[in-house]
């Protein structure tokens, strides 16, 4: 069994976050009982953040901004703080104001009455366009999601051996088992054609990750697809193949892109 | 009698708890001031331990997340914001570099005191009293605390890279560390 001193020798290590098992399980055993050593750590974390606040270096890219306010927009959490309540007016208005609104209401009442049919016929086709939005609010949510995922690996695929321009970007989440893909400057391709994205796993074939045309101007995108489960992606490709799809690449590879090792 | 000149890195927890308190309501504005206020020196400790731009950038955005999520984990009562924050970037970038899961949960994680930094002026004197602070200490003192803190290296890691014994590398960070603390005792 440890004495105090020595748990003490090792709090810098356990502030830097060294001490991993056993050691680090009975520094925090002794953490519960020990007063002392519990303002120690914070005292050295203390320091800790001193020598990290030492750092400088460049601002963050723009876009990193743009990316944390677009993920914690589609995660509202809390509420507003309550804004204080007017106060009380007093006077005629405070008679008038009432039975102005009374009225109001009456009427708003009578003229609904009148048009009841109507109004059914536009809050169902509200409740359909309501529908609608909830269903792309989901989709753009799930895709926000994959794109701040903790995990999400973005994949440049690049042209082979060629200078011109046409580039794709995959991005997936492991995790998440979702992926998307975007790609720029892509020639037109043939009648009865269409490019189709190929994950390149760690072991096995190419597996068929999706069929698209690029628009008017080269550029095609396919948000939210699946990946499947289980799949270690090496690498990212696009080929032309026949517009319905195919099981394996039958053309060269147009584009590819390597996971970054580690992903 | 001179006036007595306000520290600049003395720090106002009223300002980050209410900052911390409007966070905790959903208030993204209130996350935005803290992006702005905080997001270079959260960058610069993770571009410096990971040495890569696209890595700091995903631990940034992990780090404002988790404070987004879970804005009770930080104790304004405690310790200041900016070195809490500089604590977080920094495990969770060796994290990243060592592809480990994150030893330190964010609430575990308080600190005692260290300054705010509430603009470029209080960061700027910040960096200098602390370089100043690590330019006392020996050549080896030095390298000791930037393999630990900014490489992630453990202690018997920077044993066998400098071949000095275990004991003298675990002496030499923790009295670096508080030779730190030391100058910015009040």
């Amino acid at each position: 069994m440890k004495t105090h001193d020595q748990f003490a020798e090792d709090l810098a290590l356990y502030a830097l976050d060294e001490l991993t098992g056993s050691e680090r399980q009975e520094l925090e055993g002794h953490l519960d009982t020990c007063a002392a050593c519990r303002r120690e750590l914070q005292a050295l974390r203390g320091d800790l953040g001193l020598l990290g606040l030492s750092s400088s270096g460049p601002q963050p890219p723009v876009r990193s901004k743009d990316r944390l306010m677009g993920a914690i927009a589609v995660e509202p959490r809390g509420v507003s703080l309550p804004e204080p309540a007017p106060a009380p007016r007093r006077g005629l208005w405070a008679t008038l104001v009432p039975a102005l609104a009374a009225l109001g209401l009456l009427l708003v009442v009578v003229v609904l009455e009148r048009n009841n049919g109507h109004m059914k016929d536009q809050l169902a086709e509200l409740a359909g366009h309501n529908q609608d939005q909830a269903i792309q609010l989901d989709r753009l949510n799930e895709e926000m999601r994959l794109l701040t995922a903790p995990d999400a690996v973005h994949v440049s695929l690049n042209p082979q051996k060629s200078p011109n321009q046409p580039s794709g970007t995959a991005i997936f989440s492991p995790s998440r088992n979702r992926m998307m893909f975007m790609a720029s400057n892509l020639p037109p391709v043939p009648t009865g054609k269409a490019y189709e994205l190929w994950i390149i796993p760690m072991q096995g074939a190419p597996m068929a990750a999706g069929v698209f045309k690029p628009d008017e101007h080269g550029n095609a995108m396919m948000m939210d697809h699946k990946m499947p489960a289980g799949v270690e992606a090496k690498a990212f490709a696009i080929t032309v193949e026949n517009e319905e799809g195919s099981d394996k690449p039958t053309s060269p590879i147009m584009l590819m892109g390597a996971v970054p090792a580690g992903a | 009698m001179e006036p007595i000149e306000k520290s600049p890195v003395t720090r106002d927890a009223g300002d980050e708890m209410r900052l911390v308190a409007r966070i905790r309501a959903g208030d993204q504005q209130a996350m935005s001031e803290l992006y702005d206020r905080y997001s270079k020196v959260v960058y610069a400790v993770a571009l410096r331990v990971l040495q890569d731009a696209t890595g700091a950038e995903d631990v940034l955005q992990d780090v404002f997340l988790q404070l987004w999520r879970n804005p009770d984990a930080f104790d304004a009562s405690r310790g200041s914001l900016a070195a809490w924050l500089a604590v977080i970037v920094r495990h969770r970038s060796i994290d990243r570099l060592r592809k480990r899961r994150p030893e330190t949960d964010i609430e575990d994680c308080v600190i005692a005191s260290g300054p705010d930094l509430r603009d470029e002026t209080e960061r700027t004197l910040l960096i200098e009293k602390v370089r100043g602070a690590l330019d006392l200490m020996s050549p080896e003192q030095r390298q000791a605390m930037e393999l630990a803190f900014f490489q992630g290296l453990t202690h018997t890691e920077i044993a066998e890279k400098t071949g000095e014994p275990l004991g003298t590398i675990k002496t030499r960070i923790r009295s670096g560390l508080q030779q730190l603390r030391a100058k910015f005792a009040p």
